[in-house]
């Protein structure tokens, strides 16, 4: 071989190898952060965790109990808003608009999707907090359902562009008006694809502590209802964090783990269902 | 499946709705400061009498006067007493100053090698924080803490980085000692620092000069001891090195408690005495003198007068001084006028 | 309805006049549920917009670039945060481009599928993990790796520049950059990698037919045929760093100042939103505060703009430019 030659296969070698080590790294990112949760985490979570409230600094066996309930509500608060309105909102631009009306609508939650999770906390404050003049489980419920609109939206838009046209004109051949048969041809044959992205719209939700610093704020208690503050995960794993007290950084360390896990698991369920139906899909 | 998921939505309303207790939740949020004991009051109150929560949020003082203001919260608390354009700001009522605990603001460090208690005075503090003062061997540190054998390594300075009443403590000390702070930086809740780090309330800054090797901040002498951290004694006033504690803290209070004005606004800085210590402070519970709830009314005076009596006795147990007696006398007077 | 000529199978779009009884109501109720997609993102910019009013009256567009943040004076000037948002965000792209265009070229062009599919995977769950996870690591493992050996090591072979001064912190700008740049792996690599995998087959087997090496096929026939899509990615995982808040203000030291060492502390718009604004006292610094939410909402929408157009303009077929 030419020295050319070499050079080139040297390059070729050199580059192919740094690419696997690129890939590598970066898949190994997501072992390293888990790992160090584990580690640090699961020494840290016992019962107290999962059913006491936090005590004052200093006092050890507190718990994150009233957070973990505090971020079910709050999360369920986001969800029970902001999915039903990506969903219709979804089932209108694929079934029901003209094209213009589809592409403003489709940007705007594209914009949306992209505003800075703290410039929704403050949508959310001046729209709820300040005329309601208390900190609440709603107005963090808002907020994060400003959050899962976009996700829902482009879920049910792409899922139900998928259901073949030989679906739907049979149900309209048999008779049924349009709304009938997007509800009940239509809606159903893509239903796992949209659940799978609402899954994965409230997992991403439930991780965010900016939109809550100062909608929900943050609860020592048992918040009672959804009109008061409430405590969640994320906040109570950034208060702990940034502390000076060991215990507070042990909890902190369970709470991402927790957190983490929770997520994990729904992203992983809901990416091996849509892997299935995809497969089944194309066979 | 729907069944299923109707039946988590029940759980879910279930367990929020309001089943057993008719408790009432008071808001409340403030400085950091007092936190520890007013965690500790809030407990102990809620024990006692199980259909009272206070719900107190430590978010810094600015954030207690920034919620009271904006009313999303029953009540405030402030290391720093409202300014004038503050209280006159809220239209709805008028706010009532008392005074709960006094406390001190402690340098605390975390220095190489570096085990014992070193002596600040108000020039090497203001000199640390100007960022004139930029390494731990620096001569004037040496000259105070003769026989110390500090790094030669830069000073990490650690501030707060939210609106606190802590900040204003400590700034108000040094425009009181230093022209140059007064002139250059001032005193409040949020200043313009020269230098240093910032981090999130009382906690936050412990935990930062903890975790970093050569730095220095300023906390309530709670967190420093619960930490294990160590800090320094100042030069007072007299021209004693004093240490934070009970005696010197409550010394510090003397002067005040003679002449304390009627809205109990007071600051107590730099105070005379050879005991004193000169970054002490009252810090203040922020109450409107209107409160139409009157299950809340009762229920936050009710407090006020556990707080006043009962509740001074587990200051010291937390290293806070508790009031001195003409000052409580005169808040329970102060009482009266919340309708 | 209208009907199709049965080879191009285009779906009906119904026109609302064309419709009859339910289907009308249907519509009706489809739309408005859409429309308040709309109506919540106008009051969005409305509220950011009349909030941030009283501080654009005082400053003007100085604001933009005062670097003073002085809440007890009430002067405000957002340049430190802006340029503390810009120069982690870019820092951060610096660290991640590289690497992410590496590992996505090596996912679509050099693994084979069961292997690619399953690391795909695994990055592509990094972008669930939550922000304030990041930040937690970060604080307990990164910092404390930055200040006793990166740092130092930094310093002492780059100390000379202006780039590398001062003591060795732990956290700051550089710290905070590697964090952001961890968290826009996922998005650089599974965008550059679909865009990768679009490029038509011919492209590569052309120029493995004309004798070059598998990399320089790769490199120099299949990725400038995606180039648009990578830097498509690259926009918005951009826009995704420049708004990140938590995971950025647990590390980057909170200090609003303008230095020119990386290992300096720094802050961000959306760091001192999260720390300042439930306690601005002054009707002043809250407007402050939301003008500088203003200007972060607008360059993530120009940002997120381009970015989307540029995966548009890939999708097109055919498109070498």
């Amino acid at each position: 071989m030419t020295l050319r030659r070499l050079w080139r296969k040297a390059v070729n070698d050199v580059m192919l190898t740094m690419t696997g080590i690129c890939a590598v790294l970066t898949a190994s990112a997501l072992f390293f952060i888990l790992g160090y949760l584990i580690w640090n985490g699961s020494t840290s979570l016992d019962w107290n965790f999962f059913t006491k409230l936090p005590l004052s600094p200093g006092e050890s066996g507190g718990g994150m109990a009233n957070a973990i309930v505090g971020s079910a509500k709050i999360v369920f608060l986001g969800a029970l808003i902001g999915v039903p309105v990506g969903f219709v909102a979804g089932v209108f631009l694929s079934e029901f608009s003209g094209k213009t009306l589809a592409n403003t609508i489709r940007f705007t939650a594209d914009l949306l999707n992209g505003v800075p999770s703290i410039v929704i906390g403050i949508l959310a404050w001046a729209l709820i907090v300040v005329p309601t003049r208390h900190f609440s489980a709603w107005a963090g419920g808002f907020a994060l359902s400003l959050m899962v609109i976009p996700v829902t939206l482009r879920a049910t838009e792409q899922f139900l562009g998928q259901v073949p046209l030989s679906l739907r004109e049979g149900a309209l051949a048999l008779g049924a008006s349009k709304w009938k048969s997007v509800a009940t041809v239509v809606v159903p044959a893509a239903r796992t694809g949209i659940m799978t992205g609402i899954i994965l719209g409230v997992a991403r939700i439930s991780g965010e502590t900016a939109p809550l610093l100062f909608t929900a704020l943050n609860n020592q208690y048992w918040s009672k209802g959804f009109n008061e503050p409430t405590a969640s995960l994320p906040v109570m794993i950034y208060n702990r964090a940034i502390s000076a007290f060991d215990d507070f950084h042990r909890q902190a360390w369970a709470a991402g783990l927790v957190l983490l896990a929770l997520v994990l698991v729904a992203n992983i369920a809901a990416r091996m269902v849509l892997a299935k139906g995809a497969a089944a899909h194309r066979g | 499946m729907r069944t299923t998921v109707l039946i988590a939505i029940a759980a879910v309303f279930a367990v929020a709705v309001p089943v057993t207790c008719a408790a009432s939740s008071i808001n409340a949020a403030g400085a950091t400061f007092p936190g520890p004991i007013y965690q500790k009051w809030f407990e102990e109150y809620h024990s006692a009498h199980p259909d009272v929560q206070v719900n107190y949020q430590a978010i810094g003082s600015g954030g207690g006067i920034a919620q009271l203001t904006a009313g999303t919260v029953d009540f405030g608390a402030s290391d720093m007493p409202m300014k004038d354009e503050q209280i006159a700001k809220i239209t709805k009522f008028h706010v009532l100053h008392f005074p709960t605990v006094l406390g001190g603001v402690v340098p605390t460090y975390n220095i190489e090698g570096v085990k014992g208690e070193l002596k600040f005075t108000p020039e090497t503090l203001a000199g640390i924080y100007l960022g004139k003062i930029t390494k731990w061997s620096d001569a004037a540190l040496k000259k105070d803490n003769p026989g110390v054998k500090f790094p030669d390594a830069d000073i990490t300075v650690v501030h707060r980085s939210d609106g606190s009443g802590t900040t204003f403590v400590w700034s108000d000390y040094l425009s009181k000692v230093s022209p140059e702070w007064k002139g250059k930086v001032g005193s409040g809740t949020s200043i313009n620092w020269p230098v240093g780090l910032g981090a999130k309330n009382n906690e936050g800054v412990a935990g930062q000069v903890k975790q970093t090797p050569n730095s220095i901040g300023y906390v309530e002498l709670i967190y420093a001891v619960k930490n294990n951290m160590a800090y320094g004694s100042v030069k007072n006033h007299a021209g004693a090195f004093v240490k934070a504690s009970l005696d010197t803290v409550t010394a510090a209070a003397a002067g005040a408690a003679k002449e304390m004005p009627a809205d109990f606004r007071v600051s107590i800085t730099d105070a005379p005495g050879k005991n004193a210590y000169p970054i002490s402070t009252f810090t203040w519970m922020l109450i409107p003198d209107k409160i139409p709830d009157a299950t809340k009314r009762t229920e936050i005076v009710d407090f006020l007068k556990w707080m006043l009596t009962t509740g001074q006795k587990d200051a010291a147990g937390l290293d806070y001084a508790p009031l001195p007696a003409p000052v409580v006398a005169k808040e329970q007077k102060q009482l009266a006028l919340i309708k | 309805m209208a009907t199709m000529a049965p080879s191009v199978p285009v779906r009906a779009r119904t026109s609302f006049r064309n419709v009859r009884g339910g289907d009308q109501i249907a519509y009706l109720i489809t739309f408005l549920f859409a429309a308040s997609i709309l109506l919540v993102t106008v009051l969005l910019i409305f509220e950011l917009w009349v909030k941030s009013k009283l501080a654009i009256h005082q400053f003007g567009f100085s604001f933009l670039w005062t670097s003073t943040w002085d809440p007890v004076e009430g002067q405000f000037g957002a340049l430190p945060f802006i340029y503390g948002t810009i120069v982690t965000s870019i820092l951060g792209l610096l660290i991640s481009v590289p690497l992410g265009v590496g590992a996505a070229i090596y996912l679509s062009e050099l693994a084979p599928p069961r292997v690619s599919n399953a690391l795909t995977f695994l990055v592509e769950l990094l972008a669930a993990v939550p922000s304030v996870v990041f930040g937690l690591l970060a604080i307990f493992a990164l910092v404390p790796a930055m200040r006793l050996y990166v740092q130092p090591a930094l310093i002492r072979a780059f100390g000379w520049s202006p780039f590398f001064k001062g003591p060795a912190y732990g956290v700051g700008v550089l710290t905070a950059s590697m964090v952001l740049a961890i968290m826009m792996f996922p998005y650089i690599i599974s965008i550059s990698r679909e865009a990768l995998m679009q490029v038509p087959r011919e492209q590569r087997e052309a120029a493995l037919a004309l004798g070059a090496t598998r990399w320089e096929a790769t490199w120099d026939a299949v990725v400038p045929f995606a180039r648009l899509g990578i830097v498509g990615s690259v926009f918005l995982s951009l826009a995704r760093a420049l708004g990140e808040t938590m995971a950025v203000t647990m590390v980057i030291g909170n200090d609003p100042r303008i230095a020119s060492s990386i290992l300096a502390p720094g802050y961000t718009i959306a760091a001192v939103i999260a720390n300042e604004f439930s306690e601005a006292t002054s009707d002043i610094h809250q407007s402050a505060l939301v003008a500088l939410g203003l200007v972060l909402f607008m360059i993530t929408i120009i940002l997120n703009g381009l970015g989307q157009l540029l995966l548009v303009l890939t999708a097109k077929p055919g498109t070498a430019k």
